[in-house]
């Protein structure tokens, strides 16, 4: 056995840890033959053959059909892969080519299916590459009907057997059986394949996307898997597979959680109810939250879209990226925070000033509101998306009213420019700021009557009012979310917000951290929105937590004179 | 003739199972049915075809159907579309 650990890296796919033997899947190639028919019988005989095929592939779908479970997950594949079968378009094209370029079925087959293949990945995106896979699958079953001899012996796994894969068909995925399989490893496919849905949806821990470094894997070696980190480990030493086992338990652990609170409310033992979102960057994280038990987005960053590539994404692209993340939400809210970049941010092909001081220097809305091309086709972007769902805007880095009001101005033009192109859009869109730069903090009661929401960004509040910079190693520790001095304007953007009826939440790191959740709440904050995975965890703390006692937590806390005696004070509350 | 203008309304675009669903229902109509995006035509008797149209979210579509059956099979896809795709 290799004793040399060898490290793959991945796409993973579907999260979990698994340790198992590696079972090589082998796959048959089906070639061209070249043959070319040259009776009339023989064409009839090929049209016959090809008829069989089809029969015969069809009847095995319906036979895998039978022997799962209706309603299990992925029974559409095979609805998909019967429909596919028989195919008016395949079939039309199939015949004619044995009819008219006198090839025979296999040729005339791989032919017309490799074309068609072509033509959705042509098409791009993941769903499109996910229905090719149900095309070459079905082209491939085909095939194996057409060469009896083709037929592969049926590799048997196992128990906990690490399958290695080429790609898994999707037909394959959805027979394979749970409790022998432990995860899979392919060299090729993305995140949204069928067989990496699949994983997800059986909870098995699976990484595609591997690349030809797959092939260094022999049969029975021992592998584990990291599903959600997209690592793949051959033959690990002793302590990586312990440290690996104890990783592996406590992801079970959490799972159990997740499921069990999943669809239960935020709410508090006496009575109120808590509004839980997610931070996300993008459409994937959008669906990914919802399994967290997320009731929306909090903070769409969207950054993402505008970083890696050579220029500024235009507003029809804009557009599509916000309309697929609305559609996902489902009618949730989702809070777009226009473009944040400067300070630490920057685009390759968005040549900011060498700054001496770029966090106090030209970043965020102060981007926005110089450079208002850039702005206005963002803002045009959002709005159109706000017909597919509860979409909302949110200004980073407001310091004064004048912004805000300077911004809103430059909406009204936009949307006014948008009826005039006669495009939908939500003309009542809700436009919110966030608090982040203490200015804005104190003054919560002159923006509250401009805006319709106010959103705490503890991270950049903290900075700015502590005046330090987290990222600078010698005064970090200076870096303290619970400084009275922190806590005391939190405080008052939440009193102030309530005061003029405005809604308050919050979405810096803070609003995630589980040692504040009782100190938030008793502050009267009641929407939180954080990195999806810690959901249940916050989750857990507030349905266990009532008003009441938040409250004296918060009054407490708010006597303490230094942020060591509230985070001491606070971890021994959360032990109670 | 039958000519009715729908929109995708599921972000992926339409999903496989209810492509394939709604191919199965048009050819069990006499009918001709046929699916437009821009200018681009299908019949609706292939689910190749269906997929090759690349129809994502948000894309609008038309829909016509001709023959002696249209007003049943013209009920029959408007259900589909209005309907099914929800429970989907």
């Amino acid at each position: 056995m290799n004793s040399i650990i060898n490290n793959i890296k991945g796409i993973g796919a579907s999260p979990g840890i698994a340790i198992g033997k590696a079972m090589l899947l082998k796959k048959v190639k089906h070639v061209k033959t070249g043959i070319r028919l040259s009776s009339a019988d023989e064409t009839k005989n090929e049209i016959q053959r090809f008829e069989k095929a089809v029969k015969n592939s069809i009847d095995e779908v319906e036979a895998i059909k039978k022997s799962i479970l209706v309603n299990s997950i992925g029974i559409d594949i095979l609805d998909v892969q019967i429909e596919l079968l028989q195919d008016e378009q395949i079939t039309t094209e199939v015949i004619e080519k044995i009819t008219c370029q006198y090839k025979n079925a296999n040729d005339a087959v791989i032919e017309v299916i490799d074309a068609s293949v072509e033509l959705l990945n042509n098409l791009n995106g993941d769903y499109f590459s996910a229905r090719s896979a149900d095309l070459q699958d079905a082209g491939n079953r085909l095939l194996k009907h057409l060469n009896a001899a083709g037929i592969s012996d049926k590799q048997v796994p196992g128990e906990n057997t690490i399958i290695i894969a080429e790609d898994i068909a999707p037909s394959e995925t959805i027979t394979m059986d749970a409790n022998k399989i432990s995860g899979f490893v392919t060299k090729m496919g993305g995140k949204t394949s069928h067989a990496a849905i699949v994983a997800k949806s059986k909870g098995i821990p699976a990484v595609v996307g591997c690349g030809l470094e797959l092939d260094l894997i022999k049969t029975n070696d021992i592998i584990i898997i990291d599903g959600a980190e997209g690592n793949v480990i051959v033959n690990p030493t002793a302590d990586v597979l312990i440290e690996y086992t104890e990783k592996k338990n406590n992801f079970l652990k959490q799972t159990v959680l997740l499921n069990d609170l999943k669809d239960v409310k935020a709410i508090t033992t006496d009575g109120v109810e808590i509004t839980l979102l997610a931070n996300i960057s993008n459409a994937a994280d959008m669906e990914a939250s919802f399994a967290f038990g997320s009731e929306g987005c909090g903070l769409l960053r969207t950054e993402l879209l505008f970083m890696n590539r050579t220029s500024f994404p235009d507003e029809e692209e804009q557009f599509e990226f916000y309309k697929t993340i609305a559609l996902k939400a489902k009618g949730k809210p989702v809070i777009v925070r226009t473009l944040d970049i400067g300070g630490d941010k920057h685009l390759p092909y968005f040549n900011l000033p060498g700054e001496s001081n770029p966090f106090l220097g030209y970043r965020a809305i102060r981007i926005s509101l110089d450079r208002t091309d850039l702005f206005k086709t963002q803002l045009a972007a959002i709005l159109r998306a706000s017909v597919f769902g509860d979409v909302k805007i949110m200004l980073p880095m407001i310091s004064n009213i004048l912004e805000v009001r300077k911004a809103k101005a430059i909406l009204r033009e936009v949307k006014d420019g948008l009826a005039v192109r006669q495009i939908k859009f939500n003309a009542d869109i809700a436009l919110g700021i966030m608090i982040e730069i203490p200015s804005a903090a104190v003054t919560a009661d002159l923006l509250a009557k401009e805006v319709d929401f106010f959103s705490i960004g503890t991270n950049d509040l903290c900075q700015y009012t502590l005046a330090v910079d987290r990222l600078n190693e010698q005064v970090k520790y200076l870096y303290e979310p619970f400084n009275p001095g922190v806590l005391r304007l939190m405080q008052n953007v939440v009193d102030q917000g309530s005061k003029y009826n405005i809604h308050t939440g919050m979405c810096g790191e803070l609003a995630g951290d589980a040692s504040a959740t009782l100190l938030l709440l008793g502050m009267g904050l009641r929407e939180f929105s954080m990195s999806a995975s810690s959901i249940p965890y916050v989750k857990t703390l507030i349905i266990n937590a009532s008003i009441t006692r938040a409250k004296e937590i918060c009054q407490h806390v708010m006597t303490l004179d230094n942020a060591e005696a509230i985070t001491h004070y606070l971890q021994e509350c959360n032990k109670q | 003739m039958i000519t009715k203008e729908y929109t995708i309304t599921a972000a992926e675009g339409l999903h496989a199972r209810p492509s394939a669903n709604l191919i199965r229902l048009a050819k069990t109509f006499k009918s001709v049915t046929s699916l437009k995006k821009g200018d681009k035509v299908i019949k609706l008797n292939s689910m190749l075809n269906l997929l090759s149209m690349g129809l994502k979210g948000g894309d609008i579509i038309t829909i016509h159907i001709e023959g002696d059956d249209e007003q049943v099979a013209g009920e029959a896809i408007n259900n589909f579309f209005k309907e099914e795709l929800k429970n989907l």
